[in-house]
């Protein structure tokens, strides 16, 4: 019984992990760069989503896309503002900088939004529903399905459109995917946009089961940054399944032992993996041809 | 983890703003007494920094019309911890150092305050806890100690919360679910020891980080021991996701809680489950009140605009406990006839009697007890639609 129960909570929250981890994924793979205010983007989706939908009333669907579109815009600004002109001049500042502008993000949050966490209503989040003797949220069964929804759409993408085929081509080589006319730069914003906007559906996902404020991001995406790089950071598939792996696993070492060792446990077991495969659980060491 | 990714761009905002607009009383600093206030301002405990500067600014109020104290005016510096340790230390070495202040007030968190007890038993300047109730807080074994209370103190709230669900639950079996902190553990020997003495044996200890979404795992570890009632202790936040992890696991076990629901908007994160949790606290401004609970309630409205109803003075235990610890150290300073440290510290000793909002205090303090609340000032209460009402049983 406990040991399917913390599958169950393992579950939800590694599908978290994944969907903001495959947001790591898309723009390394793509220009070398990581955002570090993806944990940011997922408080600012679920900020927007609530001051949207239950502060101002729209209807949630509407509330929901305007929120993502929200955070698909602030992907863009990040972009442009604090990767492009560091990459541009060689520097690799935009580590930090993207750490900086999701902290203006959180303190922006709190001045605005309020100090004080507020609850995300949700009726999928409202009765429990008893699976095998496990009572489980609906909105717990919906995360893992919308995360290997999107993982999935990912893959199929990239695979089957001009668009995505567009974006491999830059994966592969930017420089020969500028000569066959492809607009590198824009490809890259739209990672971005892409990244942020997939923090901020697991942010609305997450939101009823938590509640929103100014700070929930940031262990998110530090959890999901430990995730996308256990996973392999060049692997979507491989970071989707770390996200899984994290999250039952952190769940498994609180059943088995006792919330007390969780993050010792599981931050130890990152390290482990790492040392044993330097490129993560499904990633691949670059192969660069000169 | 917090530590290393927060927020320096809101320390400085912060410092900005409090430099520009957190201080209550008035006049220019020469002519006034400063008084520190070391709290959580921002973050999910903001509620209980917001409360604690609403009692000590009514009592502050008071007391300056009073003509102050020594002749001047009493003047409040207010500087956010963050609910951060290291911040909380910063500013009350800021505050010392640079403001002068001569006595400091602190807030809701325990590990903030335990880290600033040795820097102000170290400076000789009082710091009077209003809130964070750790034990070893006051009984912190310095020569000299310096720190006093107005608040619940956890080695006492934890025989009381003991008694209570003996009394109301016939507990055999208590579980605790505790936060993984200083208040936490400082909780769990309390408990432990409060247990012993009463010959009943605990099922089980489990902890939570206050950022843990899901506590279904550690609850069910509790169940699978046969826990009959819980005793929980963690900050409003933790506690919601308590109850709703409750209420995914449909276990209907009674809850014994610490003051900690009380730090913000518990009814609204917790859901309608949040009427079950019992809860401890010092005060309450629902029920009859007296004379000057009255009083209080009708300067809190006047100079606060904003609280309409009861449940707008929540959490009542932070503004009670910061109103009467505001008289008793204005009390202190007078006795003192001096703002240097050691002499104040002996003031706190001299107070014979204050009329309070929580009680009549009679020789609150002495050098061998700095709590001026003990275990028969404690109430319990619960959550309904946002207002504190306190328990009949």
């Amino acid at each position: 019984m406990i040991l399917a129960s913390a599958v169950v909570s393992g579950l939800s929250l590694g599908a978290m992990y994944g969907l903001i981890a495959l947001g790591f994924h898309v723009t390394y793979v793509v220009s070398n760069t990581v955002n570090f205010s993806q944990g940011s983007s997922v408080m600012l989706g679920a900020v927007l989503g609530y001051t949207l939908g239950v502060r101002y009333g729209l209807p949630m669907p509407v509330a929901f896309l305007l929120a993502l579109v929200g955070c698909a815009l602030f992907g863009i600004l990040i972009e442009r503002i604090l990767v492009r002109p560091f990459v541009q001049r060689g520097s690799n500042a935009w580590l930090m900088a993207t750490v900086a502008g999701g902290i203006v993000l959180d303190n922006v949050v709190l001045f605005t939004f309020g100090k004080e966490p507020r609850s995300f209503p949700s009726d999928l989040a409202t009765r429990p529903i008893d699976i095998g003797g496990v009572g489980v949220f609906p909105l717990q069964i919906i995360i893992p399905i919308v995360g290997i929804g999107i993982a999935v759409a990912l893959w199929f993408v990239t695979r089957h459109t001009r668009q995505g085929k567009a974006l491999l081509a830059v994966v592969q080589n930017s420089d020969a995917a500028k000569l066959m006319g492809i607009d590198v730069n824009r490809m890259i914003v739209a990672t971005y946009a892409l990244s942020t906007a997939m923090a901020g559906l697991a942010g609305l996902l997450i939101a009823p089961l938590y509640n929103v404020h100014s700070e929930m991001g940031m262990l998110f995406g530090i959890k999901a940054f430990a995730v996308a790089i256990l996973g392999g950071i060049t692997s979507a598939p491989g970071v989707m399944a770390a996200g899984f792996i994290y999250g039952i696993g952190e769940a498994l070492v609180t059943a088995l032992f006792g919330s007390t060792y969780t993050q010792i446990v599981m931050f130890a077991i990152v390290i482990a993996a790492l040392a044993a495969m330097p490129n993560g659980l499904f990633g691949r060491a670059p192969v660069k041809k000169v | 983890m917090r530590l290393s990714l927060s927020f320096r761009f809101k320390a400085g905002f912060a410092a900005v703003a409090l430099t520009c607009f957190g201080t209550a009383g008035a006049t220019h600093a020469q002519d006034t007494l400063k008084l520190g206030l070391v709290a959580a301002m921002s973050g999910q405990s903001a509620k209980s920094g917001e409360a604690i500067v609403r009692g000590l600014t009514i009592a502050l109020d008071e007391i300056n019309a009073k003509g102050g104290a020594l002749g001047k005016k009493l003047e409040l510096i207010v500087r956010d911890d963050e609910s951060n340790p290291a911040k909380g230390v910063v500013a009350a070495r800021e505050l010392v150092q640079r403001e002068k202040v001569v006595a400091m007030f602190g807030g809701l968190d325990t590990p903030v305050s335990m880290a600033i007890v040795p820097f102000a038993n170290q400076a000789k300047v009082p710091f009077m806890g209003v809130w964070a109730a750790g034990t070893p807080i006051t009984r912190n074994g310095a020569a000299e100690n310096y720190v006093f209370r107005v608040s619940a103190v956890d080695e006492l709230v934890d025989i009381a919360l003991v008694d209570y669900a003996i009394k109301k639950y016939q507990t055999k079996k208590p579980g605790m679910i505790l936060v993984n902190n200083s208040w936490g553990e400082s909780n769990e020997v309390g408990l432990k020891a409060a247990l012993k003495a009463k010959n009943i044996e605990y099922a089980g200890i489990e902890k939570f980080e206050a950022n843990d979404v899901d506590m279904v795992t550690q609850l069910t570890r509790l169940k699978g021991v046969g826990a009959d009632v819980l005793f929980m202790v963690g900050n409003v936040g933790p506690s919601a996701q308590v109850v709703k992890s409750l209420d995914r696991m449909s276990w209907n076990v009674p809850i014994v809680s610490h003051w900690g629901p009380s730090g913000g908007r518990f009814s609204e994160l917790a859901g309608p489950s949040a009427e079950k949790v019992n809860f401890i606290q010092t005060y309450s401004f629902s029920g009859t009140l007296t004379p000057k609970g009255e009083t209080v309630l009708a300067s809190l409205k006047k100079k606060f605009p904003e609280i309409k109803t009861l449940a707008d003075v929540t959490p009542a235990v932070g503004i009670a406990n910061a109103y009467d610890a505001m008289h008793l150290t204005a009390l202190a300073i007078a006795a003192a006839g001096s703002t240097e440290g050691p002499k104040v510290r002996e003031g706190f000793y001299k107070i014979e009697n204050y009329d309070g909002l929580i009680k009549k205090y009679a020789k609150p303090f002495t050098a061998a007890n700095h709590d001026a609340i003990g275990p028969g000032d404690y109430l319990f209460t619960y959550f309904k639609s946002g207002e504190i009402l306190p328990l009949s049983n």
